[in-house]
């Protein structure tokens, strides 16, 4: 290994200041800073300066998808497999390690391309900006770019995956200064820009990857998921469904949503290194539970809001969403208090937009957008009541 | 409970700001700080409750086709038609409206004219304030619900424009590139609220 440090040492003049390729500096550190621990500490971007560097919070939470990565990319293949009936697989059937194997197999060969799509569409407008503007190749682009392949479809074309993490990119995070001072979380604005502007590609039963000889695929076999089974058969849709399949997530869906088994993991590592925020993650359960009660209070039987807690856990992007995409330290609220309601706002809009929005089958990108919007807002007053509790407090009013 | 999903749609589903983009230029001038985008949301609130079911009774008993009848009688009234004078007519009454009301506040609660009045002339000729009693004839509500539609539709307005002054005040410390920088920035941050609203698009009340 010395010898890469000597390489990178040996051409580090050409890009610091006055060398031949100083504009390019940031691409320099960018692999400096990948295959080695930096010397220096994050100056700007989403945290107090504190010991802990930015690369090691970003870090964190790429191991703590780790599980939901692994788990995605044998899903993906075991749907794909089901669907295909070449493979003379039925969902009773018990999963051996041969079928493991060749589902992980199908599966990795679904994400990498996204992946590396992601990568290079993303990175080079990552890079391009931060040559321009000189600031550093950010790690936090490492976790947009791991978030973003995971909640896209395995069968969405790869252009729309470039146009989606270039939006992403772009709008959602450079123009607003990079890092640490977007308003919206970078991922799902790709994606919410993809649910819009190609809504064929991202929505109805496009969750498995179906053979591509239409002969071959197994009859009566749908992509629909949880949530569109929910949607036209209400309640009555549970009969067909085994929750613990929900939990582990064998289920079609988005690559890394199906699992709130592996998001559960990812949940302990998050709250157990402190980068990702509890109040934010018990908010979102704690909303999500108390408008499923309120909607089974009026529910009638076998109707869509009958459907209680316990599902709305366990099926759609919920759990992923709660872990990963609403603890973005940038865009959620930065106070304790506003956690909390933030949290609980997601939680709320999520199923109510599940149940009651006949537009859109899943609502937890879109509450946790909308709340984004309203972060600051929940901030301010927060402060703002805060600093009347104290002087009430002094006798100063 | 007819009026209060009037209300939750014209609040949020069909928001005068994020859905229509109507009443830009205040809704873009006036939010770089939250304690004036409280003042002005809540000037706009108090504009549309007042000139909303005014121009609905106007519409109703002037112009309409017909609508002079309590005056002149069904035969002669049928006769005529004034909603050629529909535009002039709700501008006219709103401006009046504002004047007087800024008028009345000015001389009963000083205070409330501290905070607010400066604002309301500034929303005399807001289209989102126009728009309001447009879409009041184009939807054909009645009195009650022309009231419900314009507090509504004034919430849904201030409610926008305070979160968008919240992320404004935040973006103050942002790096933005220079040539985004003010209205730039603004104009995205609205098309990504207003990607955000759109959360609310399609629910059936």
């Amino acid at each position: 290994m010395k010898f890469l440090r000597k390489k990178l040492d040996a051409i580090a003049p050409l890009f610091e200041k006055g060398g031949k390729f100083e504009k390019w500096y940031p691409l320099w550190e960018a692999g400096d800073s990948f295959l080695y621990t930096p010397g220096h500490r994050t100056m700007s971007g989403p945290h107090v300066r504190d010991a802990i560097d930015l690369k090691r919070m970003m870090t964190t939470v790429v191991i703590a998808l780790m599980p939901c990565i692994l788990w995605s990319i044998f899903n993906t293949g075991y749907q794909a497999m089901l669907a295909d009936s070449s493979y003379g697989l039925a969902a009773a059937d018990s999963i051996t390690m041969d079928v493991v194997m060749s589902a992980s197999w199908i599966g990795l060969l679904a994400f990498l391309p996204i992946y590396i799509v992601t990568l290079a569409a993303g990175g080079a407008v990552e890079a391009l900006f931060s040559i321009v503007r000189k600031h550093e190749i950010n790690e936090g682009f490492l976790v947009t770019s791991m978030l973003f392949p995971l909640i896209v479809p395995a069968s969405i074309p790869l252009w729309q995956v470039a146009v989606g993490i270039i939006f992403g990119t772009l709008i959602g995070k450079e123009v607003f200064g990079g890092t640490g001072m977007n308003i919206l979380n970078p991922a799902l604005t790709g994606r919410l820009f993809l649910f819009i502007a190609y809504p064929a590609q991202i929505s109805g039963e496009v969750w498995t990857l179906l053979p591509s000889d239409p002969a071959l695929a197994v009859d009566g076999h749908s992509g629909a998921t949880a949530l569109a089974a929910f949607y036209t058969d209400g309640a009555n849709a549970l009969q067909d469904m085994s929750w613990w399949d929900a939990f582990l997530g064998l289920m079609p869906g988005s690559f890394a949503e199906t699992s709130t088994l592996a998001c559960l993991i990812g949940a302990v590592i998050l709250i157990g290194s402190g980068v990702g925020s509890w109040r934010i993650m018990l908010g979102c359960l704690f909303g999500m539970i108390g408008m499923s009660y309120l909607l089974n209070f009026f529910a009638a039987p076998g109707h869509y809001m009958a459907i209680d807690w316990t599902w709305h856990l366990v099926v759609g992007g919920f759990a992923f969403g709660t872990v990963f995409m609403a603890t973005d330290p940038v865009s959620a609220s930065q106070t304790d208090t506003g956690k909390w309601i933030y949290g609980i706002l997601i939680g709320l809009l999520t199923v109510l937009v599940r149940v009651l929005n006949p537009a859109y089958p899943e609502g937890m990108m879109l509450a946790i957008i909308f709340m984004n919007v309203f972060a600051p807002t929940i901030d301010y007053y927060v402060v703002k009541a805060n600093v009347k509790r104290r002087e009430k407090r002094l006798g100063i009013q | 409970m007819e009026l209060l999903n009037l209300f939750i749609k014209a609040t949020f589903i069909e928001n005068m700001a994020l859905a229509f983009f109507l009443g830009m230029c205040s809704f873009l001038a006036v939010s770089k700080k939250v304690e004036t985008a409280v003042g002005l949301g809540f000037a706009v609130i108090f504009v549309l409750l007042i000139t909303t079911p005014l121009n609905n009774l106007i519409y109703h008993y002037l112009l309409q086709e017909g609508a002079l009848s309590w005056m002149l009688g069904e035969e002669r009234a049928s006769t005529i038609n004034l909603e050629f004078l529909t535009f002039i007519a709700f501008i006219a009454t709103i401006a009046a409206m504002v004047q007087i009301v800024e008028m009345a506040i000015d001389k009963f609660s000083p205070a409330l004219y501290g905070s607010l009045g400066v604002f309301l002339p500034l929303i005399a000729v807001n289209c989102a304030i126009l728009g309001g009693s447009l879409f009041m004839v184009q939807r054909e509500y009645n009195l009650a619900e022309s009231t419900v539609f314009g507090v509504g539709a004034g919430t849904g307005f201030a409610l926008a424009m305070v979160a968008l002054a919240a992320i404004r005040e935040k973006l103050k410390y942002s790096n933005v590139p220079p040539g985004l920088r003010g209205l730039g920035i603004t104009f995205i941050t609205t098309g990504l609220m207003a990607m955000g609203f759109m959360i609310f698009g399609g629910i059936q009340l």
